[in-house]
């Protein structure tokens, strides 16, 4: 004997103790499948007949199931069941998810179950227990169907169990196997030409041939695609009729899928003969099926009466429902999922035009699935939460639109005219922002919070501890820019190994060796500049930064740290900085080069001073005045001393070196501080071109970065700092000298140091990714780093142990996150999603790490 | 990082003996925190002059400590006199600020011309500091001061200076002097400041301490400000004077405290005169709101957000939740932020929001107001924020300035109530606005209130 149970059910066993409902779940589900109240009962009491604890096993029980059931896997309860009391609570349960309740019912002779009860070594009941159950069973056996189960099964020989194969059945709207590609049509409302115009925009040839007076439609699409109806194929419009008869042809002919639309079932109703408020639009309908045949008719009616409430296609990426759909509704079947796929999330009130009011279930969307829909005519496609609304309003006088799916295009021709008054006017029609700016302007803590696991590109899995996120939220409530404006935060930068080469910590040696070892054969030097690192965007004009970025307010551009807090106090200052960066792009021809209107700069914001004016001050300069008050002291008592014959000149000679040290070292944060009194005196060094409008530049190499760059520092404002930079073929030794000596070059005239590159901007060495950059830092400049006497030949020693690792990891999970959060903004996905990257930047930041690597 | 000490007194050399350090000897000590040397640049008969040069390891102070932060390797500590040169002067002088000698019993007890230089004293509160704490014990004060970059005149003076102290006196009063001063003039004590701090603090400061004009001040800042210490401290030099007013400090610091105080009752009266059965306090800090509301009854859900986690942890203990008792159980506190929102701050009967606004950057405010009126949606929200037109009223507050270096904004009585208005209207609340604190004719009240009410729950 077969039997069939959907693919998604809450399968209840029914039977005495006895019947074989343990063996049969074994026989037939996996043992994760089985739910079994015996078990229960011994998980909470170590006695699996333990009656006191039945309502504790029930509770384990049920929140068991609840948990498959949430996830979508089917769940069998292996319980007696044999009361309708006990049975209502699970079928509540089925409802309450969107499952289908089944029973399967063990209806054994009585003498078997208790010949095989007594059997039982474990446990065994009276005699009359199992002859009550029996009992219960019979009694209530009719009442199943009534009780909500959808499919009975009832067993009742041991042959009829032991021949038994179930087979489980697809759900209808179920075609995850189904990839597409598809062409999803939005509500066509008998827009018949439109519909025409539109498949002829998607490549699909429609051919007309009339047979006996009735036209017949043949579709050809173009290779391997399918059109797919998001339903509201009838009311309001000039032709419904040639739209369902075209539908249903494609339906048929395999080249078309279609959901219903609340307009069509309601159709439905009218032609089955129920009674239907006629408005909106149903009267011209049916007016214009008057002249169809009855057999027309007949096969509308089961062409509606057949349409599935949604489809999940594509391994769970893709959904088509009418009005939308929920994702916990998503590849479930009942009432309630049918009833949202038609309506939506209607609250059961009315607004002022007398018309359902919704809530925005695409606002509150998490989901993974791409949900495409219609339902509530829109001015533009409404792209939200990867839901996207293509109801653009044809019947109203707007268009017909078509999403292409997987390219997620866009195809959409324009209303031959206004065929039907909106009863109220189409959203987003005067919006500024889109629907998903609006949505982004205010982020949910519960997304950035707590333990965030987060998925990158660049590095898989990047794991942010609780901790961490904690630590970001204050600084990024308290001290961030608006979170529209942080697309982007840099990572931080490891040294190079440390080098054992007498008096120095930092050598290009090291930074060399890293990436030949790597496998890297070109790297790009690049000089180093001492300043503050600075994240600029800038646009070709004020309402173009506003609608991309989805501002409140215009604005220009923005700059920021390395830690998402505005680079200038004084907002004049930043618009002057930004107009004259925005004249410089401008003059480099860069908005019709890139095609953008905006531009995403990484670069080094000089001086030092600027933002580290305090710092400087307070700690920089202070040392060297206590220096300078304590040595001459300490250096005339050990003279005197030594005049009068004390053996101090070893002690002499070391404080006789700190104050030329001190002297370095103030002559080393000197050279990066200079007064600022306007913009004049800022140098802006860029050295990423990181995003314009769709591209993020991390395909392009280091030495396209820096080519391009210095197109942009060439302009003639001395706002703009060029970078100096050289290639260098680490396998050849002449190249790599010629690099070392122009690092002490560099660094002996008192800069910083370089930042060594890999050719590409993304390289992965032989396993995995390597460092996108690595500093080395010059023997002067590390003075502001570990003091002023750290190159004492002692101090020295304990400073070259110094453990890189964590650093390093840290910057690769930083530079994953960040080139992740950009991405997903360049992609226009939700806020959230970019902000979940940038917040992990900022948490990763709070990880203990030395401070001076 | 150096100290000398010298003497005219005839036999110079007895310095020596007093000292017992022997003249003629070049000596190394190793501390904790680097090397002290002690050698006599000068040694005769007329004159004699002690060096104790301090050697302090920048690397070490750094590198030998659990997780290591305590110290930047840019940093003054090796160059600057603090408690290091206090250190060293207990362990290398010992004896002779106990005032024993064996070989010159008699001197030990005999004031003697001393001049003591120290290099380099960092003095953050200026000369005038050094005088008032040097002067009363006698001293004759020279300081020389240092400028901050001597490339960058611009930068003005530095806070370090090389201090030069006269006076005849007893060897081990100098050295106890110093041993309690230089640490008080740095204020940055190298070690953690326990309850013996204070035993330690009388023991050396015995004789002089309750006499020193300064004696409040040097508890507090030998003490490392620690409050409680302080009283313990003062309590036992000046048991007579015990619960005295003291003087113009005092007032200063208690008249703002005074308006919080008041702003607080008042927002805590509003709570307990109305329903509210689930109250929210948003932007809690360390809980002063909440305490005022704890014993309420009526109130059977009590909940602090702040994004400051270390300002929780004070709420935490100022609530006593660590010590949990049973209506504990009606106190959350949460972590959150005003600028996201928050399915947690949902349900709430009323929130307070009192002086947090001024706190949040203008471009976030419109984030806020959708988390907490839209979102949160409270069914009252009482809001204070300063009145700007007040601050003429503070003397001490330069025109133009905030009450707080973190305010962002601070708004007058008419930006208030547009703000307020915009927002009522905006969700669905009706607003009213009244003074709190002592109104002035001219400028009104130093703070705002707002109080919101969602029609839709009053309806």
């Amino acid at each position: 004997m077969k039997i069939e149970i959907p693919e998604l059910a809450l399968v209840l066993l029914i039977g005495p103790s006895g019947a074989g409902k343990s063996r049969f779940a074994r026989d037939h589900f996996l043992p994760t499948e089985v739910i079994s109240s015996d078990d229960c009962r011994a998980w909470v009491s170590d006695d699996p007949t333990d009656q006191s604890a039945t309502e504790d096993a029930f509770d384990l029980l049920t929140t068991i199931a609840r948990k498959r059931l949430a996830r979508g896997k089917l769940t069998v309860i292996d319980a007696t069941n044999v009361q309708p009391e006990a049975r209502k609570p699970l079928i509540e349960l089925a409802r309450s998810y969107h499952v289908l309740p089944v029973a399967i019912v063990l209806d054994m002779p009585v003498s078997l179950c208790l010949r095989r009860n007594q059997l039982r070594e474990d446990r065994s009941l009276g005699p009359h227990v199992v002859r009550n159950q029996h009992n219960q069973l019979h009694r209530s056996l009719r009442g199943l169907k009534r009780e909500g189960f959808r499919y009975i099964h009832h067993l009742t020989s041991p042959e009829a169990v032991e021949s038994l194969s179930i087979t489980r059945q697809r759900l209808w709207v179920n075609r995850r196997d189904d990839a597409g590609p598809f062409d999803i049509i939005g509500d066509v409302h008998g827009c018949f030409d439109e519909l025409h115009a539109l498949l002829d925009a998607l490549g699909y040839q429609v051919t007309r041939h009339d047979e006996e007076g009735e036209p017949r439609f043949e579709v050809q699409p173009p290779a391997g695609r399918r059109a797919i109806f998001v339903g509201d194929l009838v009311d309001r419009g000039p032709d419904s009729p040639n739209v369902l008869r075209l539908v249903m042809e494609m339906v048929e002919a395999g080249t078309a899928l279609c959901v219903p639309g609340n307009h069509d079932i309601k159709l439905l109703r009218a032609l089955q003969g129920r009674r239907v408020k006629i408005a909106h639009g149903l009267s011209q309908t049916l007016d214009q099926l008057q002249g169809e045949s009855v057999a027309f008719r007949k096969r509308l009616i089961a062409f509606l009466d057949g349409l599935i409430s949604h489809y999940v296609f594509d391994e769970g990426k893709l959904v088509v429902a009418h009005a939308g759909l929920s994702e916990a509704l998503q590849g479930r079947a009942s009432r309630w999922v049918r009833d949202f796929a038609l309506y939506g999330d209607t609250t059961g009130e009315l607004d002022e035009f007398g018309l359902p009011v919704r809530r925005d279930w695409a606002a509150r969307y998490r989901g993974e699935a791409l949900v495409v829909y219609g339902h509530t005519p829109v001015a533009e496609p409404r792209w939200l939460n990867h839901t996207v609304n293509i109801d653009t309003g044809a019947v109203f006088g707007g268009a017909l639109s078509a999403l292409r799916y997987p390219e997620q295009a866009v195809v959409s021709v324009a209303a031959l005219r206004q065929y039907a008054v909106p009863p109220r006017p189409l959203s987003g029609d005067a919006d500024l922002l889109s629907a998903q700016q609006q949505d982004d302007s205010l982020l949910d803590l519960s997304e950035v919070t707590g333990k965030r696991r987060i998925e990158t590109e660049l590095q898989g899995t990047v794991t942010i501890r609780a901790e961490n996120a904690a630590a970001a939220l204050e600084v990024m409530s308290r001290f961030a820019v608006d979170p529209r404006w942080l697309i982007y935060l840099p990572p931080t930068m490891s040294p190079s190994k440390t080098s054992q080469r007498e008096g120095l910590l930092e050598h290009p040696d090291e930074a060399f060796a890293y990436y030949a070892n790597a496998g890297v054969t070109e790297v790009v030097c690049q000089e180093k500049h001492m300043g503050s690192r600075a994240i600029v965007i800038v646009g070709r004009s004020e309402a173009a930064i506003q609608q991309r970025f989805g501002l409140p307010e215009a604005a220009i551009g923005i700059c920021y740290t390395r830690t998402g807090r505005r680079f200038f106090d004084e907002p004049a200052l930043e618009r002057a900085f930004l107009h004259r960066l925005q004249a410089a792009v401008g003059a480099a021809g860069w908005w019709d080069q890139f095609e953008s209107e905006w531009l995403l700069l990484d670069c080094e914001l000089m001086p030092w001073s600027a933002k580290a004016q305090g710092m400087i001050r307070e700690q920089y300069a202070a040392v060297g005045a206590a220096a300078r008050t304590a040595l001459p002291t300490a250096v005339a008592a050990l003279q005197t001393a030594q005049a009068r014959g004390q053996d101090v000149a070893e002690l002499r000679r070391r404080f006789d070196a700190q104050q030329g040290m001190i002297e370095a070292f103030s002559a080393a944060y000197r050279r990066y501080a200079w007064p600022v009194e306007g913009v004049d005196d800022l140098r802006l060094a860029p050295f990423h071109l990181l995003a314009t409008e769709g591209v993020l530049h991390s395909d392009k190499s280091h030495l396209w970065q820096m080519e391009s760059l210095s197109e942009l520092t060439r302009q003639p404002d001395p706002l703009l700092h060029p970078t100096a930079y050289r290639l260098v073929d680490l396998t050849d030794d002449g190249a790599r000298a010629e690099a070392v000596a122009w690092w002490e070059a560099l660094t002996d005239a008192g800069g910083e140091g370089m930042v060594v590159k890999p050719m590409p901007f993304i390289a992965r060495g032989r396993r995995s990714m390597i460092q996108p950059a690595v500093k080395c830092r010059g023997r002067d400049y590390l003075r502001l780093i570990y003091g002023p006497t750290y190159t004492e030949p002692a101090n020295l020693a304990r400073l070259r142990q110094r453990g890189l690792g964590r650093k390093s990891a840290l910057a690769l999970r930083e530079f994953a996150l960040g080139m992740e959060g950009l991405a997903r903004w360049i992609r226009r996905e939700p806020l959230r999603r970019t902000h979940e990257c940038i917040f992990g930047v900022l948490a990763l930041e709070s990880e203990p790490v030395d401070p001076r690597l | 990082m150096i100290l000398t000490i010298s003497t005219t007194h005839r036999p110079a050399t007895d310095l020596g003996f007093l000292l017992h350090k022997h003249p003629e000897r070049v000596q190394q000590f190793d501390l904790p925190f680097g090397e002290a040397h002690l050698f006599y640049p000068e040694a005769s008969e007329t004159r004699c002059t002690a060096a104790l040069l301090l050697s302090i390891d920048p690397v070490g102070l750094v590198r030998d400590r659990e997780g290591g932060t305590l110290y930047p390797y840019v940093n003054d500590r090796p160059y600057a006199a603090s408690s290091f040169m206090s250190v060293a002067i207990t362990r290398l002088f010992r004896s002779a600020m106990r005032g024993q000698s064996k070989e010159r019993p008699a001197l030990v007890d005999q004031p003697i011309p001393l001049v003591a230089q120290v290099a380099a004293v960092p003095c953050d509160g200026g000369l005038a500091l050094l005088t008032k704490l040097w002067e009363p014990l006698g001293y004759t004060v020279e300081a020389q001061p240092q400028p901050l970059d001597p490339a960058r005149p611009t930068w003005g003076m530095s806070p370090y200076v090389t201090l030069t102290l006269r006076h005849t006196l007893r060897l081990a009063e100098l050295l106890t002097h110093l041993y309690v001063l230089l640490p008080v003039l740095d204020n940055r004590k190298h070690y953690w400041v326990g309850d013996d701090e204070v035993e330690k603090l009388l023991r050396v400061g015995e004789g002089w301490l309750d006499a020193h004009p300064e004696r409040e001040l040097i508890s507090h800042r030998y003490l490392k400000g620690r409050r409680r210490l302080t009283e313990m401290a003062l309590a036992r030099l000046l048991p007579e004077e015990e619960g005295a007013e003291d003087g113009s400090q005092e007032e200063a610091l208690v008249r703002p405290q005074r308006l919080h105080e008041q702003r607080l009752d008042r927002v805590a009266a509003l709570i307990r005169n109305s329903e509210a059965v689930r109250v929210l306090d948003l932007g809690c800090g360390e809980g002063h709101l909440l305490e005022r509301l704890v014993d309420e009854p009526r109130i059977q859900a009590l909940v602090g957000v702040d994004v400051s986690s270390r300002s929780l942890q004070q709420a935490h203990r100022r609530l006593g939740l660590d010590r949990p008792r049973p209506e504990s159980n009606r106190i959350t506190l949460l972590h959150g932020s005003l600028t996201y929102q928050d399915e947690r701050l949902r349900g709430f009967d009323v929130a307070a929001i009192v002086e947090v606004i001024e706190h949040i950057d203008p471009s976030r405010l419109d984030s806020f107001e959708r988390a907490i009126w839209a979102a949160a949606r409270p069914r009252r929200i009482l809001l204070t924020t300063p009145n700007a037109e007040y601050n003429v009223r503070f003397p001490a507050l330069p025109e133009g300035e905030f009450r707080h270096a973190d305010h962002r904004f601070e708004w007058t009585r008419d930006q208030f109530r547009q703000w307020a208005d915009a927002v009522a209207s905006r969700h669905g609340y009706q607003v009213e606005i009244e003074p709190l604190g002592p109104v002035d004719e001219e400028v009104g009240a130093p703070t705002q209130l707002a109080i919101f009410t969602d029609r839709e729950a009053t309806a």
